[in-house]
């Protein structure tokens, strides 16, 4: 679907934002983005629907380079950004102006969408609140039915209810064509939603890794005091979290905040074990 | 559903399955939730079921129709109580030996409290 050879990048010469990033992204996948502010998550995803340009090296998207932004792929494309704009118009205006560009626009399943969140298609843009637009640009992307679905910090501004439907209708979206990737800060509401995690730290990939690979290769666990086999640990009411080698082939639920800050702040413990 | 934080979200599944299949609520040669519905359901990734779905086949709890559907086996509510008896063994017993050992508390006394506690929650 994606791969990612020497990615060279950066909005100013003195500082890189990737160095020779090399990765490869396949379809059926739930790709869970992370990064500290300023990482790169937003410009990486950029790069892929052809938003900005690649300063070295190759980027193959379905077979095309995003930077030529031919309509065949970006029709393929449906990019849900943090900040975006919508015109004072109404929703029918909106999709007559919007829905042609992608000839598998499927206009029941956005009428379906829309009532899942609970927004009446009578609505003028303009007046809905920034939850209700961004309910809105995220059901007019999966009713495009691309191929390719980016989506940076969808579930910011978005109510309780809300984001419990946002899951549900990613449940069900994600399909063997499809390969749908999120970049994120609210773990929490999303972590049962990814099964590979990608991190960016440093100008480069810190890990990308399943979620089974990484329960396989390393413990989440409560425990009453820290040994030398624990990588890394938090304090928490009653003793630590920590994070281990899974010596003993336990099964433990990954606790992505906590491995985020563990790789942040133990990466060269972690290297060796995702190679 | 709320899921726990000690234990692999698709055993925690794998656990719901059983429990429907245990209370009658999905019987035997019945077809269960595709791994679509499940996911959406659960609010968790697809894969993830079809992880559940592939550990239930290899214990002969759920099989596989092709193009049809997963079935809940004949012989699923026996194969469940042996792989929930192994899980038992393996996972919860050493924590309860650990405390009987500790607290040293004797067997007859615990045999007692079994049989209290059968009683009272199960009228055997």
């Amino acid at each position: 679907m994606i791969e990612i050879n020497n990615l060279n990048f950066g909005y100013s010469k003195h500082k890189p934002l990737f160095k020779n990033m090399s990765m490869r992204l396949s379809n059926g996948h739930i790709y869970g983005l992370l990064g500290k502010n300023g990482a790169g998550k937003s410009t990486l995803l950029k790069n892929l629907a052809g938003l900005v340009y690649p300063q070295g090296g190759q980027l193959n998207v379905m077979g095309f380079n995003p930077s030529k932004r031919q309509p065949a792929l970006l029709s393929q494309i449906c990019f849900i950004p943090e900040e975006f704009y919508l015109p004072p118009v109404k929703i029918d205006s909106y999709l007559k102006a919007n829905a042609p560009f992608y000839p598998n626009f499927d206009h029941e399943y956005l009428a379906t969408l829309l009532k899942e969140f609970d927004i009446p298609a009578s609505n003028k843009l303009i007046d809905m609140s920034y939850g209700q637009k961004k309910k809105f640009i995220i059901a007019f992307g999966l009713a495009t039915q691309a191929r390719l679905v980016i989506m940076d910090e969808p579930t910011n501004g978005l109510d309780i209810p809300s984001k419990a439907q946002f899951r549900k209708i990613m449940a069900s979206a994600l399909t063997d064509e499809r390969c749908i990737i999120i970049s994120t800060h609210q773990v929490r509401d999303l972590d049962n939603l990814i099964d590979t995690v990608i991190m960016l730290d440093e100008n480069d990939v810190a890990l990308k890794a399943s979620v089974e690979e990484i329960t396989t290769k390393l413990a989440f666990k409560r425990v009453k005091e820290i040994d030398e086999s624990i990588f890394y640990a938090e304090p928490s009411l009653s003793g630590y979290n920590a994070v281990m080698p899974n010596y003993h082939h336990e099964e433990s639920k990954l606790d992505m905040e906590l491995l985020f800050n563990a790789i942040l702040a133990e990466k060269t413990k972690f290297k060796p074990l995702f190679n | 559903m709320e899921f726990r934080d000690n234990k692999a979200i698709y055993l925690q599944i794998a656990e719901y399955v059983c429990e429907h299949i245990l209370l009658g609520k999905w019987k035997a040669d019945e077809k269960v939730p595709s791994v679509r519905e499940l996911a959406v359901a659960m609010e968790v990734n697809p894969n993830t079921v079809m992880r559940t779905y592939e550990l239930l086949q290899n214990k002969n709890i759920i099989n596989n129709k092709r193009g049809i559907g997963f079935f809940v086996d004949e012989a699923a509510t026996a194969n469940i109580k042996s792989y929930r008896k192994q899980q038992f063994i393996a996972d919860e017993l050493p924590v309860v030996f650990r405390n009987i050992y500790l607290l040293n508390i004797g067997f007859d006394e615990l045999e007692n409290q079994y049989k209290t506690f059968v009683k009272e929650n199960f009228n055997a």
